[in-house]
């Protein structure tokens, strides 16, 4: 795993039985943003589904070993990389999510005679965006669930009544530290079956035709199960998965946001969604 | 070799014993011996090194007492010593507190590690296991893989990418299985089989179907379906659980070791970080667990792991997962969350009590939930009533309430014990509290705690179980003296109400202990009659015999007075109670033992004998053919331990008729009638010292009693040596007390049952020959017959003659030289016959020495006896010319040479000739050893030179020393 502007540095490991002729060894380094519709999307966007390419951060190749002879047995090759971008482009923290993927790769090649085929392996290395600098001050979210509160629903006069209370810590939260708040069953008329937190995230690729939005869900977590005691503070944590989310992204291209969902569902099957925007970054 | 003539050899037996006796040296009776107790005279060290660790200096009580071996079980046996010193070690070492840095270290040891007045898990688990059962079918539902199915929350996002616990779902078994009907021992199995495959998946390096045993597993503690069964199904879960926890933790650390094995005190810095990583991806796995109770129960099982990650990450933890299980709906799974939590909590960090508190007082505001409409819901279609749901809490309360009141201050314990009070349905808690807390701490409150169980519920937990956990407490600790009699009144009209027999047995018998312990026999009596009362209706003991048992012995515990025991109108009827077999057997031998124990002195209460002969008839009448040995010889001990216990002091016929009594009742048991017969010997003899060996009358007719009664009894016996011995032990006892018919009876009847003596005889279970105890025996007998003297009516030594041919006519093992051995040493008995005064007399006996005054007649019948008997020995001894047996031939022949020097005279020729042919005999085949010739040697110098015994010097020139060349 490796910041930004910081080098990346490691061991290519040979091993071979015996001596071995080669052509040359060369070493790359790689870093693509892999854009992808939703199925959903491909029918509008056909035309503009094959003009989506990928974009590449950055690329490197050096060669580490000029054509020769290595020995037999274990060799270690160390090598180095700068993280550095070169002009004005900007590197992303890998991020691998359905629509959108973020992917740093190192590719060793090991060129040979034509009568023997080339060696190459590939090698995936993580990647995590510079801190911010800036200090992200906490900003409690307090939220009140009754029927009233509800949009899209048809009859309200038919839900049954229920109050159900809460906040949450913070909304714009660090990516290493867990979610938490609280929420609080007041009273409900149906007994509750299950309170869910559900991380959903909000991938968006487009340019200046147009743009495809696709939420899904990363994880779902269960914080109550059964009828609650009522007006019982209930807590809401969640770790944040590592691999499915990065910092919150907006660039030209391609925006990755994340949402967390309360979902609380009753007896009856009933099914009550409150959803919060994150906004995700390290420090 | 023609005839022998014997003649004997003529004895001073004072002069000869003058001559041993001018070399002794009156032995030094020293004050050192090895078997009497270590004194101790300075005990103020023992006092002073008490808080000390090293202490272990053997102590003892400083009066001496009359038996070592009594002494040695006086507490001083080393082995229990080395208990006491070091559970002192322990205790002081939880006092030797602050100062100095090796105190801190230990205090530090002291917080972390619970201390053994801890009562662990394992010892509840048993007893949840056992207590909690059901009849009813069981099911078992295991999604192994695609846990997805029951998800109504997931429906939100209709078409949704399953990447949660991606990692779990491509392996095998996707399938779900679902396992209906078990009985509750299946079940055990299955899950028991489970813990095997997490075992076995951990050790293939397969973790990630271990975790996805372990979260199936957990999550069938959210199903309460068969709620009667719910806590003992969380004790089997749980133990996975931990057997988890154990593994993750095992290869994490493992992972550490690496150059060197971590410290047992290793801080977060000690670790590397692969280790690190390791442990924060299971974290990390655990965290995005969907469902509420799998994440927090496994999260919980390697809460101990967080040690590898930082120093506090157990104190945020606990904190977090304790709010968490507010999310469980269902009480009772919540209660239970509780419990393993802090039951993880205390293995990992005794000192965070905090969170314990926490937990407790979430408890308790869940508590109204229970009259909630889910709860109740639920119990009416389970068909389960609210006091049998309610006892379903109180593992998990009592285990929660335990981890708080240990080592606790008291005023902690009484702020628990106020909000309580303030609770409603507060029963519940109640009993928790009375089980879990200090026994003194609610000793000293019982008063309080009986008002607070009368203004209970009566509808919700039953009373009886509340009075039951006072009363256990009750049972180790003290109340105030003033307030015993009205707690046990006010307990005792409460438990007498208990209708279900079953239930007042359980409570009664704890309260029994109450009552023994601080009152009289009447207060116990009065009980006593009550659990009568309740128990005799419908039979209802039959069910209740362990608990009646346990009645027995807290009784026994507290009452070692028999006399006031079985003065007790209602104990015998008590007894009574017991009406199977076995469990009667089984309480009248621990009431024997109890007795033996602490019976000391010797006792002639008639109210005692009574019943004890009562108990020791039962126990004897249990006795039938298919009782095994070991049980009888246990039951005839305890039967002998109460024999000797009896003494009816000066009046020996009343203790006689006991005896009779006691041969009557205890007739199937040959050891005890034994010691009968050896009792009524002792009795006899007691007799003779009393009266001084002058007889009255009376005492007179009173010993043949005595007589008369051995020689009924001794018949009766299987065992041919008891016979034999018994008869020649009470032919001598007869002898000294004058009654010379009756002791020829006896020898007579001895030497009449030798011919029935089996060539082998099986001791301890392996058939051994007989010959050297028969041998023994004779050697005893015939010692015996010199003092017997002679009928009237028979011939000359009509005795020795009988044993004789008694002995010639016995089938004796084949090659063997028995026959010839007793020969030899009836030879020296006959030489001592023959003289003018006999090496021992009993006093007002006329022996034959008296009897015939050196008749010549007499003597001469002797001799010829004698020769016989030589002329026998020296046929054998011919016979034994065969190489084999050379070497017993040296062997005989070297005993009756020694027998001829000590015993004939050998002025005569022809004696003294045999003698020498005898020596040349034993030591033609150099069979002889050396040492023992040359000593023979100069014996036979040194008794030349006596006077009256040159002759021998003219022997000792004819005696050849074979040279060993």
């Amino acid at each position: 795993m490796w910041w930004i502007t910081e080098t990346v540095a490691g061991v290519i490991t040979l091993s071979c039985k015996e001596a071995m002729q080669h052509h040359g060894i060369s070493l790359s380094m790689e870093g693509i943003v892999n854009l992808q519709l939703s199925s959903k999307s491909v029918g509008v966007f056909e035309a503009f589904y094959n003009s989506v390419k990928p974009i590449q951060l950055i690329s490197n190749n050096i060669e580490v070993a000029k054509a020769g002879k290595i020995p037999g047995g274990k060799t270690e090759i160390p090598f180095e990389f700068p993280l550095n971008t070169k002009g004005n482009k900007v590197l992303y923290e890998t991020y691998h999510g359905v629509f959108v993927n973020i992917q740093y790769t190192l590719r060793c090649d090991l060129k040979r005679s034509l009568l023997a085929k080339d060696l190459s392996r590939n090698c995936e290395f993580m990647v995590h965006c510079q801190p911010q600098k800036a200090k992200v001050v906490p900003t409690p979210v307090k939220f009140s669930i009754t029927p009233e509160s509800l949009q899209n629903t048809r009859e309200k006069s038919l839900l049954p009544r229920f109050l159900i209370r809460g906040h949450l810590d913070a909304t714009s939260c660090v990516i290493s530290q867990p979610l938490t708040g609280e929420v609080v069953v007041e009273k409900s008329e149906v007994p509750v079956k299950s309170i869910e937190l559900q991380l959903v995230r909000v991938e968006t690729c487009g340019c200046a035709e147009g743009y495809a939005r696709d939420a899904t869900e990363i994880q779902n977590i269960q914080i109550a199960e059964g009828d609650v005691c009522h007006g019982l503070p209930i807590p809401i944590y969640m770790v944040f998965p590592r691999l499915f989310t990065c910092p919150t992204l907006e660039t030209t291209n391609f925006k990755v946001e994340f949402e967390i969902n309360i979902v609380i569902v009753l007896h009856d099957d009933h099914l009550i969604t409150e959803n919060f925007p994150l906004k995700l970054c390290r420090v | 070799m023609a005839s022998v003539q014997w003649r004997s050899r003529g004895r001073n037996y004072e002069a000869e014993l003058q001559r041993c006796h001018h070399e002794a040296v009156p032995v030094e009776f020293g004050d050192y011996h090895p078997l009497k107790p270590i004194m101790v005279t300075d005990t103020k060290t023992r006092r002073g090194t008490r808080k000390g660790s090293t202490s272990s200096s053997s102590s003892s009580s400083s009066s001496a007492p009359a038996d070592p071996l009594s002494s040695m079980l006086d507490g001083t046996d080393p082995l229990s010593m080395f208990a006491a010193a070091s559970s002192g070690e322990t205790s002081a070492m939880s006092h030797s507190s602050s100062t100095g840095d090796l105190g801190r270290k230990k205090r530090i040891k002291e917080e972390e590690v619970l201390g053994a007045d801890f009562e662990p898990w394992s010892t509840k688990r048993g007893e949840i296991l056992a207590r909690f059962t059901t009849t009813e079918k069981l099911s078992i539902n295991l999604f192994m893989g695609s846990d997805k199915a029951p998800n109504p929350g997931s429906s939100a996002v209709s078409e949704k990418v399953r990447t949660r616990l991606e990692e779990l779902d491509d392996l095998e078994e996707g399938s779900q299985r679902q396992l209906l009907n078990l009985s509750q021992q299946d079940y055990a199995n299955r899950i028991e089989e489970l813990n095997q495959s997490l075992k076995e998946a951990w050790s293939t390096d397969q973790k990630v179907k271990a975790l996805k045993i372990v979260i199936q597993c957990s999550k069938l503690l959210s199903d309460t379906s068969v709620i009667q069964f719910y806590p003992s199904k969380f004790v089997l879960i749980t133990d996975i659980l931990d057997t988890f926890g154990r593994l993750v933790y095992e290869r994490i650390w493992t992972m550490c070791s690496d150059p060197r094995p971590l410290p047992d005190s290793f801080t977060a810095e000690d670790v590397n970080d692969t280790a690190k990583e390791t442990c924060l991806n299971w974290f990390f796995k655990i965290a995005s667990i969907r469902e509420l109770l799998p994440r927090l129960y496994v999260e919980t099982a390697i809460l101990k792991c967080n040690n590898f990650l930082s120093k506090l990450g157990v104190q945020e933890t606990l904190p977090r997962l304790t709010a968490m299980i507010r999310g469980i709906g269902d009480p009772l799974v919540a209660s239970y969350a509780r419990a393993y939590l802090c039951r993880v909590g205390m293995e990992v960090a005794p000192h965070l009590k905090e969170s314990l508190n926490a937990n407790f007082f979430d408890l308790l505001t869940t508590f109204r939930q229970i009259s909630g409409d889910s709860v109740q819901k639920q119990l009416h279609i389970q068909r389960v009533e609210v006091p049998v749901y309610l006892t379903l809490y109180s593992p998990a309360i009592n285990w929660i309430l335990q981890c708080i009141a240990y080592r606790a201050p008291e005023q902690l314990l009484t702020e628990m014990m106020e909000r309580c009070k303030m609770m409603a349905n507060n029963a519940l808690l109640l009993n928790s509290i009375m089980r879990a807390f200090r026994p003194e701490f609610v000793a000293t409150r019982a008063t309080d705690f009986i008002s607070m169980i009368k203004d209970c519920d009566e509808s919700g937990f039953p009373k009886h179980l509340l009075y039951r956990s006072l009363g256990r407490s009750l049972a180790c600790a003290d109340p105030p003296e003033s307030e015993r009699l009205t707690i046990l009144n006010d307990a005792w009209k409460v438990i007498t109400k208990v209708r279900n027999p079953q239930d007042y047995m359980n409570c009664a018998e704890i309260w029994v202990e109450f009552t023994c312990r601080h009152f009289t026999k009447r207060e116990v009596n009065t009980v006593l009659a009550d659990i009568i009362k309740h128990m005799t209706p419908d039979r209802a003991f039959e069910d209740a015999y362990p608990q009646l048992q346990s009645v027995i012995r807290k009784i026994l515990t507290y009452f070692h007075d028999f006399s006031a025991l079985f003065s007790m109108e209602r104990f015998l009827p008590f007894l009574d109670m017991f009406q199977k077999d076995s469990v009667r057997v089984e309480v009248c031998k621990f009431i024997m033992e109890v007795f033996i124990k602490h019976q000391l002195e010797l006792t002639r209460d008639p109210v005692i004998l009574n019943a004890m002969l009562h108990i020791c008839k039962t126990m004897h009448d249990s006795v039938n053919s298919l009782t095994l040995e070991d049980e009888k010889r246990s039951l005839a001990l305890l039967i002998i331990g109460f024999v000797r216990m009896v003494s009816f002091g000066r009046d020996f016929e009343q203790q006689l008729s006991f005896c009779v009594e006691a041969r009557a009742t205890f007739c199937n048991l040959e050891p005890v009638l034994v010691q009968l017969i050896h009792t009524v010997n002792q009795l006899a003899m007691e007799t003779r010292r009393v009266m001084r060996g002058n007889h009255s009358r009376k005492t007179a007719a009173f010993v043949r009693a005595c007589a008369a009664y051995c020689f009924i009894s001794i018949p009766s016996l299987s065992s041919i040596f008891s016979r034999l011995n018994l008869y020649l032990l009470s032919g001598q006892v007869a002898l000294a007390n004058q009654c010379l018919s009756q002791a020829d009876a006896f020898l007579k009847a001895a030497v009449s049952i030798l011919p029935e003596v089996p060539r082998s005889i099986s001791v301890e279970g392996k058939l051994r020959s007989s010959e050297n105890f028969l041998l023994d025996f004779i050697n005893n007998f015939l010692a015996t017959l010199l003092v017997v003297p002679d009928h009237p009516e028979h011939g000359v030594l009509y005795l020795v003659r009988g044993l004789l041919n008694m002995v010639q006519d016995y089938t004796w093992e084949e090659n063997s030289d028995a026959k010839v051995r007793v020969y030899i040493s009836a030879l020296p008995l006959l030489a001592a016959m023959c003289q003018e005064t006999y090496l021992y007399s009993i006093p007002k006996v006329d022996s034959n020495e008296t009897l015939y005054g050196g008749d010549p007649k007499f003597l001469s019948e002797i001799n010829k006896l004698c020769e016989t008997l030589i002329g026998q020995i020296l046929d054998h001894l011919k016979v034994l010319t065969r190489d084999e047996s050379v070497r017993r031939q040296s062997a005989l022949a070297f005993s009756l040479f020694g027998v001829l020097l000590a015993h004939g005279d050998l002025r005569n020729n022809k004696l003294s000739q045999l003698s020498i042919n005898l020596w040349n005999l034993s030591h033609k085949h150099g069979y002889c050893e050396a040492r023992v010739s040359v000593r023979t040697l100069e014996y036979i110098k040194h008794q030349a030179q006596q006077p009256d015994m040159a002759h021998l010097s003219d022997t000792i020139q004819r005696l050849v020393l074979q040279s060993r060349t």
